[in-house]
């Protein structure tokens, strides 16, 4: 076989089925498509940088078309990647104080309910729309009060105690707004008798820095953190596991297909919680022993983008289908427009809210009483623009053990 | 009845618009006559380079000064035409470094900018080169596009009153005694005979001019040179790459537009096939072999197709390669030659000069009319270079970029006359190289286009990665709705231009370029039924 070329985008062949899938162009004609600002796109920058449309911006970075492509152009990346090397557009306030989860985080842990309560204002929200750029009918995630670090360095002591051992990438999510489900998930592993460890000072994965253009950060941390899982991979033998799947995501493809990190020697080591702990059930080591008087709970499984990227929704569909008092709805995989801190923004609100309305009124008719995502930002979306709450399998799975 | 003009012109290179356009910015009533579309021989299937002058400079001096005054003067009247790129000619290890000393120094002699730069340097330059190399001159090359350049030519040459027919093959000379007072000639797309007389006929038919002076009873020795070149499906380059050593076979790779060119080869062929040149598997081999010594990379970069010119050389020895003839240009006054009155050749020479060669024919045009006017064409910008493109792109604020930036590159301010008012004429018809209904029907209005294929030479339809994929289909449709064609003839021009493109594809149908015709084929006859036509694809 011929080698491959360096330039990915010569395998398009045209067929446009990306653009048939893209979220973004079907509700937004500002955006050309992934075709044109992906393969064809590249071809005309290589010509001549200023071949470069601002218009990019739009990509949502869901990685869909990448899905769809049966030529395996790695469209999501070109796009991402022309954005990083040609956008003239400088990050500003907004995207600071978006892209910096961990920082922003440890800033307003401490005074969660302070800070909780003066974002849900209403005024708090049309100065964050008019002053910085924040759509004023998102509403915000909560930050939790104390965070999910303090309460694991406390069980460091019980959780040595398990023969079997894993290292848990948390996230900021986890972190600073729901250490609930860090708490879920030390539990679920813990009912298989596997112990949790953490990466020792582990840095936000990333994603949002990329998505907002502060591009150097995002390499030191990428950096940093591959050095974290690599020492867990390769010296402790440890899999590092993820509850976010964006998460996960980053950490195997982002970091060396955006970033130039190489982590081709550890990323077959870092997996979402879900697949890990199916893949672990499987093998017969372990067993679950689920409640026998649970009520019967209605879940509706939405799939997230980086979730179908990674082919690996089969699992945590599978750990839905194993609790007995569950019954599974399996939506269609869509985008929910959320995009991380890209439904945030003014000027994409109503993209965004275009591309989740199908969603959304599936959801609603799905008569479910939760829905389940492993993505943390489609949450968000999903319980600001429907009646229902969005549980992440783990706390499902967790809430069902005995 | 018979129309009557001041000069006649056979042939729509680039060679004879410039003609058209000299005699008629002196005043001349002229006529131009082109038996196909403009730039369909060696015009339009060469390198597209902006020669320097660096290449001839040590074998053929006469013609590398040439070259540099040319290229300085494209630069400024043709800058719509034109990429200054530069370019670098790159000793390797096997070249040595013997030849770079006597380059310079011929290169120097004949006023060509060359100077000696380090290896790492040029690499960062530019990083598709070959980093083996250890030595690299830069000089003045750059990028020409043959066909933007005659139409620009007869553009200006229709403004200042000159007619072009396309489509019309001369069939006889018209005489009296030993005059030659005009042409028949045949319109091939109506069949219909017509007789055009003129004080003067110029035959500027490039290598089928051998058969058109034998017409008119007159015989010149050309000497049909056979090139080979491959495309590739993006720009690999951004600067020209040279072998400095003697010119061999494939050793310059161009960036032109969207995509880089390798070439070429050279071999004699026989006359009977210079209407239907076809690339062999060895010249493709060679091409990829000697190409890769100047760019590793082509080596897995995809091939978008192969094509092949004839160089219109005048035999002036035995040289069977026709690389050592001398490109230098000859005009042919035939009353003094051969005792013919009223008919020049215009030949040899290449792209490059074909200003010069127009402004030499015309000089003796005007001679012979007894006219004193003086050659403007070295200062007079072409119709689309004469408005900087920052500003035009300020102008066409409200286009999409991409699409913005290839209109201006393709027509300069002549883009500005795209219709771009409403979402449908912004839409595209070509989605690889950014061409909206709007520019196809700026070309159907005002650029002689008759095909499909005449189409793709006036705005790059159909030479993207996809090559007539999406975009064939489309323009036919808007061909059609313009009243060039009804739906049987619409139907046999895509047969004929999915045809024609896939003559381009066979000779490097593999890997990508394999599965993209076949996804075409699937397209075209699998959805679109569009089979029982004689060699559809």
């Amino acid at each position: 076989m011929a080698q491959q070329s360096e330039f990915n985008f010569e395998q398009c062949i045209k067929c446009t089925v990306c653009t048939v899938y893209c979220p973004v162009a079907a509700v937004n004609p500002l955006f050309a498509g992934p075709k044109q600002a992906g393969p064809d796109g590249e071809r005309l920058r290589l010509k001549h940088p200023g071949f470069y449309d601002e218009s990019l911006k739009w990509c949502l970075n869901c990685k869909r078309c990448e899905v769809a492509c049966p030529s395996n152009v790695r469209i999501g990346d070109i796009i991402q990647a022309a954005r990083i090397k040609h956008s003239k557009k400088r990050p500003g306030l907004r995207e600071f104080m978006l892209a910096n989860t961990d920082l922003v985080g440890s800033l307003a842990s401490p005074f969660a309910p302070m800070v909780n309560f003066a974002v849900g204002l209403k005024p708090t929200k049309m100065v964050m729309d008019k002053m910085v750029g924040i759509d004023h009918r998102r509403t915000f995630p909560k930050y939790a009060f104390g965070t999910f670090e303090c309460w694991m360095k406390r069980q460091r002591r019980k959780q040595a105690k398990f023969a079997r051992q894993v290292s848990f990438f948390h996230g900021c999510y986890v972190n600073y707004n729901n250490p609930q489900l860090g708490k879920d998930f030390v539990k679920v592993m813990n009912a298989l008798g596997v112990g949790v460890q953490m990466l020792k000072g582990e840095k936000c994965c990333g994603v949002p820095l990329i998505s907002n253009g502060l591009i150097d950060k995002a390499r030191r941390q990428g950096e940093h953190n591959t050095a974290l899982i690599r020492e867990s991979v390769v010296e402790k033998r440890l899999p590092v596991v993820a509850t976010s799947s964006t998460c996960t995501f980053t950490l195997r493809d982002e970091y060396p297909h955006l970033l130039d990190i190489d982590n081709s020697d550890v990323r077959d080591g870092v997996e979402m919680a879900t697949r890990y702990i199916y893949r672990l059930i499987e093998s017969g080591v372990v067993q679950l022993r689920f409640k026998k008087d649970a009520r019967r709970l209605r879940v509706a499984y939405h799939t997230a983008c980086h979730v179908e990227k990674l082919g690996w929704s089969y699992y945590s569909l599978a750990l839905l289908r194993m609790i007995p008092s569950v019954e599974l709805v399996e939506l269609d995989s869509q985008c929910c427009g959320i995009a991380g801190t890209y439904g945030f923004k003014r000027e994409n609100y109503p993209t965004s809210q275009s591309i989740g309305e199908s969603l959304f009124a599936k959801i609603e008719a799905s008569g479910c009483d939760v829905v389940s995502t492993d993505c943390e930002t489609c949450k968000w979306q999903i319980e600001m623009s429907t009646t229902k709450k969005a549980i992440h399998p783990i706390s499902i799975l967790a809430e069902a053990l005995e | 009845m018979t129309k009557q003009f001041d000069v006649i012109i056979i042939g729509g290179g680039a060679t004879g618009a410039g003609v058209a356009r000299d005699c008629s910015l002196r005043g001349l009533k002229a006529l131009l006559l082109e038996r196909g579309d403009i730039a369909t021989g060696a015009t339009g299937r060469n390198h597209g380079l902006l020669h320097s002058g660096a290449r001839y400079a040590v074998t053929d001096r006469e013609s590398a000064e040439e070259c540099i005054k040319e290229n300085m003067i494209l630069r400024r009247i043709a800058r719509h035409c034109v990429e200054p790129t530069d370019g670098l000619f790159i000793s390797l290890p096997e070249d040595g470094l013997e030849f770079q000393a006597k380059f310079i120094e011929a290169c120097l002699a004949a006023g060509i900018r060359a100077e000696a730069i380090d290896p790492k340097e040029a690499l960062r330059m530019e990083p598709s080169a070959n980093p083996a190399m250890i030595g690299a001159v830069r000089v003045p090359d750059g990028a020409v596009d043959p066909f933007r350049l005659t139409t620009a030519n007869l553009i200006d040459a229709k403004a200042h009153g000159a007619q072009v027919k396309t489509y019309h093959e001369v069939l006889d000379f018209v005489r009296e005694q030993d005059r030659i007072v005009g042409v028949t000639a045949l319109d091939r797309r109506t069949g219909q005979k017509q007789e055009y007389r003129a004080q003067i006929v110029v035959n500027a038919g490039g290598i089928w001019g051998h058969d058109i002076a034998r017409k008119a009873g007159v015989t010149i020795n050309m000497l049909p040179a056979k090139g080979s070149l491959l495309i590739f499906g993006h720009r690999v380059n951004n600067i020209v790459l040279n072998r400095c050593r003697k010119p061999a076979d494939a050793d310059i790779l161009v960036p032109g537009d969207t995509i880089s060119l390798i070439g070429t080869t050279s071999s004699k062929v026989p006359f009977d096939e210079v209407d239907n040149m076809y690339v062999t598997a060895d010249e493709v081999d060679l091409l990829l072999r000697e190409g890769t010594k100047l760019a590793p990379s082509l080596a897995h970069t995809r091939i978008l197709r192969a094509y092949a010119g004839v160089r219109p050389l005048v035999a002036s020895d035995d040289d069977p390669s026709g690389r050592s003839v001398s490109r230098g240009i000859v005009v042919l006054d035939h009353a003094v030659r051969d005792g013919v009155e009223g008919f020049i050749t215009i030949t040899g020479g290449k792209l490059m000069t074909y200003r010069l060669m127009a402004e030499w024919t015309t000089d003796l045009i005007c001679k012979k009319l007894g006219i004193d006017k003086k050659c403007v064409t070295a200062d007079v910008a072409l119709p689309g270079s004469r408005e900087q493109e920052q500003a035009l792109s300020k102008k066409l604020y409200s286009v999409p970029v991409a699409q913005r930036e290839s209109a201006i590159n393709r027509h300069g301010e002549l883009a500005e006359r795209v219709n771009t008012t409403s979402a449908a004429k912004r839409s595209l018809v070509c989605e690889c190289e950014e061409v909206s209904v709007g520019e196809v029907e700026y070309a159907l209005n005002e650029l002689d286009v008759h095909n499909l294929v005449d189409l793709r030479r006036r705005t790059r339809v159909g030479m993207g990665t996809c090559q007539g994929e999406l975009c064939a289909c489309r323009a036919a449709g808007l061909m059609s709705e313009a009243g060039k064609y009804c739906t049987r003839e619409a139907k046999q021009d895509l047969a004929n231009f999915l045809n024609e493109r896939w003559k381009g594809m066979a000779p490097v149908a593999w890997g990508d370029t394999l599965r993209e015709s076949q996804f075409t084929t699937w397209l075209y006859d699998g959805v679109c039924g569009l089979k029982n036509q004689k060699n559809t694809i």
